[in-house]
Parts: structure tokens; sequence; C-alpha cells
């Protein structure tokens, strides 16, 4: 029982980990690079603006997109490494 | 126009046909298909559901003019509206999913052990849910209107009447494959004229390309193409970046965090078997919901230059057109309003510029203009698109369905949890316990019929609080609901005392600000301070409260827990079990 509830314990904290990464680029992308760095990109030009202006209406929301299904893929990966996966 | 009437009337007609006839498929026969459509929803079928659940009336028809007329200040809206589902993949939907019952108060109710902290999340569920439910009654009853000539009021009631038919029969089930249908019609509603307008102006068919492309009349970048247009109007520059950063980071925090709160779209993950599908529903609603969120930008800035070069057709230095010669698309949305015209130095041409711009006035005046002409509502830029890209009649008749197919799929969504609080956590959680589950599925049909009347009456007479969606929906969906699931799920600590008062303090704190600048309880007259940006505390525009109230909810939770008895053993044990998939099962009652 009390293995169980060790491998129980570090499930959490993978899972945490995986959550704590992917919410760092969440925000890098959203709040870092479409608002608050965006001066700091003004230099890297796209399409007739600059890379945060392209960050704040395309790149983070496929950013976004690429995280859920990264994180949904690696979480089903880490259910059957610690074996609480649904049968 | 006849013949267009006759477009319209049976594109409308043949997708209420199918929303119908999904209905009589999709019969709900236990409180399980009413409340979360059995539990058997394929996760792609389910991201469908959720883009059509989520993309409202307003993120049809509104939202690309809002971006229009805002440029990059207005990209919150973008980011903040698909960020949190973000948030929901990995902060709340798996385990609420393992949770495995029907209703968001339900959840809150059990883990915080409280009958009042469910009471408190109902009322905060049916007042988010019903302020959002009115814009949609009322954007159907508008489209209804524009385009098939009958009275809002009337259209209003068209809609009630199909929207009473499928999901009073049906309930989630019904909603689901109706709102799954909806999402095909409203995304090729929306991409078609989108795709034309960005092969017009760019020779580019995927019109977010379109956007950071070439413009091809003027060999210059779309946006750079527009900035030049519109500075040189008086207009501020599309592409400027904004001074007020921290309201800007808390507005979009609010919107995603608000997003990632509201019952309406939570319920949905409950209608996957398994909590591995939650996760992937949420990647499939965020595919499914970019396809327009990436669209609607694009729309944005090109069919803002459209207008533009329309009007300066020899550029912005030569006369713009005369009046008489103006397009048919101006007449014709004209008649209902949304675009004025009034020729204030009476030469017969129509000056469109920024006269509100000090330091534009003397160039005005110089060229002999007397203040600006020519008006036209956000919403044109939809709704005018297939008209300005010169498309046939048929592509208007999807517009039309596509509008009124978002704005139902939503109010179908929000009309479900509403009712569901109502019959599930109020009539059987509250008052009638034993109640059998035909009587409670009936009780359950019967307060989906009372929420549709009820929506409909304020559809058709709109209270001053419907037009506050963003400030009263997504604040109190932020401040109150979010951090109250999440620390159910992330923290074993916060027991039942602590969850109230977060939710309790959070949603006060936040009420109060928005009050103090929009009126209490948006009675007009009635606000403390101006609503403009310097009478804010420290910037921050009440739309964007409901972030600090987040915090506020958070912090007082945790002291007031920490202060206060551990949860019992039992609850520990049940979070635990929402944390680990295995043994999931599909959603049940008991």
């Amino acid at each position: 029982m009390s293995d169980h509830s060790y491998d129980a314990e570090n499930y959490w904290k993978a899972n945490l980990r995986l959550i704590f990464g992917s919410l760092i680029i969440w925000a890098l992308v959203s709040y870092g690079f479409a608002i608050l760095l965006r001066p700091m990109l003004e230099s890297i030009a796209v399409g007739g603006t600059d890379l945060g202006f392209w960050f704040a209406q395309q790149g983070s929301i496929l950013t976004f997109i690429a995280l859920i299904f990264f994180y949904a893929w690696r979480m089903n990966k880490i259910d059957e490494q610690f074996g609480v996966h649904e049968e | 126009m006849d013949q267009q009437y006759i477009i319209n009337l049976s594109f409308v007609g043949a997708s209420f046909l199918l929303y119908i006839g999904i209905a009589i498929w999709a019969k709900a026969g236990s409180t399980s298909d009413f409340y979360v459509a059995g539990g058997g929803v394929h996760p792609i079928t389910n991201g469908a559901a959720i883009g059509a659940d989520w993309m409202s009336a307003a993120s049809f028809i509104s939202m690309a003019g809002l971006i229009a007329a805002g440029g990059y200040s207005n990209s919150t809206f973008l980011m903040g509206w698909t960020g949190g589902y973000v948030l929901l993949a990995m902060l709340l939907a798996p385990y609420l999913r393992k949770f495995g019952k029907f209703t968001v108060p339900e959840f809150i109710g059990d883990r915080f052990y409280s009958q009042n902290a469910r009471l408190v999340a109902v009322i905060c569920l049916i007042v988010a849910s019903v302020t959002y439910v009115i814009g949609q009654m009322a954007g159907a009853g508008v489209a209804f209107s524009r385009f098939l000539e009958v009275d809002s009021t009337m259209g209003l009631m068209i809609a009630a009447v199909v929207v009473f038919i499928y999901a009073v029969m049906g309930g989630m089930k019904g909603i689901t494959y109706t709102q799954v249908a909806q999402y095909c019609v409203l995304i090729v509603a929306y991409t078609i004229p989108a795709v034309f307008i960005s092969m017009n102006l760019t020779g580019n068919a995927i019109p977010p390309l379109g956007l950071f492309s070439t413009h091809v009349d003027s060999g210059m970048p779309v946006l750079e193409k527009l900035n030049q247009v519109i500075t040189d109007l008086g207009f501020n520059s599309y592409t400027a970046d904004v001074d007020n950063k921290l309201n800007m980071v808390l507005f979009t925090l609010s919107l995603m965090i608000g997003t990632a709160g509201l019952p309406h779209v939570i319920i949905r993950f409950f209608t996957v078997p398994k909590v591995a599908d939650a996760r992937w529903s949420a990647g499939w609603a965020l595919v499914f919901i970019a396809l327009l969120y990436l669209t609607a930008p694009a729309v944005a800035s090109m069919a803002r230059l459209n207008i533009m070069t329309t009007i300066y057709e020899d550029g912005t230095d030569a006369q713009p057109i005369l009046y008489e010669n103006r397009p048919d698309w101006i007449k014709e949305w004209e008649v209902t309003g949304l675009i004025e015209f009034q020729d204030k130095n009476n030469d017969g041409r129509i000056q469109l510029y920024n006269d509100a711009n000090e330091d534009f006035a003397p160039v005005a005046k110089a060229r002999g203009w007397e203040g600006n002409e020519f008006t036209y509502n956000n919403d044109i830029l939809v709704l005018a698109n297939p008209e300005i890209a010169q498309l046939p009649g048929w592509v208007i008749g999807l517009i039309a369905a596509g509008g009124l197919a978002a704005a139902l799929s939503t109010a179908a969504g929000l009309l479900l949890a509403i009712s569901s609080a109502v019959s599930h956590d109020l009539i059987k959680g509250r008052f009638n316990p034993d109640i059998s589950d035909k009587g409670e599925l009936l009780a359950a049909r019967i307060s989906m019929g009372v929420a549709i009347v009820v929506a409909t009456y304020l559809g058709a007479n709109p209270p001053g609080f419907a037009a506050q969606v963003v400030a009263l929906a997504f604040g109190i969906a932020a401040a109150s609901l979010f951090p109250v699931l999440m620390m159910g799920i992330f923290s074993k600590r916060v027991n039942n005392v602590g969850a109230i008062s977060g939710m309790l303090a959070g949603l006060i704190f936040t009420l109060v600000y928005i009050f103090i600048y929009k009126g209490w309880f948006f009675i007009p007259g009635t606000n403390n301070l101006p609503d403009t940006a310097q009478h804010w505390v420290a910037g921050i525009s009440p739309l964007s409260i409901g972030a600090v109230g987040a915090i506020v909810n958070f912090a007082v939770a945790f002291i007031v827990s920490n202060a206060t008895e551990e949860p019992p053993e039992e609850i520990q044990k049940l979070v635990e079990s929402v944390r680990y998939p295995r043994g999931a099962g599909t959603a049940q009652d008991h």
C-alpha cells in the first residue's frame, strides 16, 4: 500500500512539473512575446509589422494548440507509466 | 432583394430542419442522456461541439469588427478567448471529468462538503449564464430581422421555438449533435467570404497567411498599407503598441481564466467517456475554435482596408467618392441603420476620417472637411463582407444561417448549464433528494422550458446588464468559479469555510469595482467614478478586474483555510481520486 501511495505521489509530481513547464510557455508567448516583451522584439519584422504583433494575433493561438496536444500526449503516457490509466 | 430573400430563407430554413431532425434522432431517455449526452461522445465530436458552444454571436458577428477598430490593442480578445483552453486542459477538465458528476456546483458542494458552497456556485453560474444568454437570444433576433425581414421579436420567438424543440427533447444529447452541425454551418459561412477577400487583396487563399503578405494593388504588406491609409486619415496606427501594458495583461488574464471558469464550457467535458478523452477534446476544441479565431484578424484588417479604399478609391490624397456613386452594399446596409452618412460640408462626397484627433484637425480644415460623415457599426465587417467582396447571393444566405448557428448553439449550451443547475443542484440537491430519475428528467425538461421562456423575454427586453457580458459573466467566472474549482483539485488543505469565504470575497471585490465605474447593478447614473482610464485604480479597467478578483479569492481561501480545521479524511481521499484517471467510468449520479 505504501508503494502505491509513493507512486501516486510521484505521478502527481510528474503532472505538476508538466503543467508548470507548459504554463511557462503559455505565459511567455502571450503575456511575454505578445505584450510585455513586444518592444524588445520590434526589430524582428514579420509581414509589414513585428514579431510581437504576430504573436498577439496568431502565434500565441498556434502555441496554445501545440501545448494542449503535447500535454494530452505526454500525460496519457505518464498515466500508463504509473499504471493509473483507464482500462 | 426578393431573390436574395428566398435564398436566405432556404438556407436558414434548411439549417433549422437539420437541427430539428437531429433532435428527433437524439432524444434523451435518462438524466444521464439529458445532462451529459450519456457520456459517450467522441473527443473530436466533443471538440466541434465545444467550438460551437463557445463561439457565440459575438465571436461570429462582432469580434472581427472589434479587432478592426482596435487593431493590436484588441488582440486581447484573440488571446484571452483561446488561452483559457490551455487552463481547462491542464487545470480543470480532466479532473472534473474523473469526478464524474453532472454539474459544476455539484463538484463544489461535494469537494467542500457544504450545501452553502454549492448554492453560492449555483448563484454565480446562473448570473453569469443568464447575462450571457440574453446576448445570444438578442443576437438571434437581430440576425433574423436583418436577413429575413421579420420583426426582431418575431425572429427571437422563432429561434426560441427551435431551441425549445431540440434542447427540451434531447437535453445535452440533442444539443451535442446540433452543436456539431452548427459548428459546420458557422465555420463554412465564416471562411468562404474570408477566403475570397484574402484572394482579392493578396492573392493568397489562406486568410491568416494573407494577413502577413503583400497587398496586390499597392505592392506593400497588407498591414503596412492599412497603417498608411488610416493614419493619413487621422486614425491611430493599426499595429501600434499600447502604453497601459498592465491593463492589457490583466484583461487578457481575466478573459482566459473567465473562459476556463464558465460552466457551460466545463460541462461539455463531462460528455466524453474517459479522462484521456477530456484532455484530447480540449485540444480539438481549440483547433476548431482557432479556425475562426485565426481567420477573424485577417477579416478585420482586410475588410477595414477594403472599406477605406472603396471610399478613397484614388488614394487618401485625392477626393473621396461621391455619395451618389456609392457601391450597392452601402445602399443596402444604410437601410438597416448600421451604416450612416451625413453630408456635413454639402460637397456630395463621403468624408471618412477621425474627427476626434486634434492633431489632424488642421489637415481636415485645409481640405474643407467639417466632421466625419460616414459611420459604420463594427458588425458590418462580417455581415456585409460577402457584398463588399462581390460574392454571389448564396454566400449571404450562408452568413445568415451561420450567424444564427453561432447564436443558437451558444444559447443552447448556456440554457443547459442553467437548467441542470436548477433541476440537479436545486431541486434534487436541495429540495427533493429522493426524486426518481424519471421525475428528475421531467424536472430538467421543465427547467429548460422555463429558462428558454425567461431568456426569450429578456432577449426581447434586454435589461441594462445584458450589455455587460465581458464584465459580468467573465468577471464572475474568473473571480469566483475558476479559483475555487482549481483549489478543489490542487489543494487538499482548502476547506469549506475557506472556499466559501474565497468565492464571496472574489465575487464581491470584483462586482464592487465594476459597479463603482459602471453604476450599481448597472443602473445608469449610479456610478461613483467616471469609467475612464484616468479614474481607474492603477489604470486597471473594470473589465480587467476579474483577474485581481481571482487573486483575492485564492488569498482569502488559503488564509481562512489555514486558520481553520483541515478537511475530513474522506474529502482528502476524494481529492486524491480526482487526480488519478483510473476508474473514471461514465458520469453518473451516485
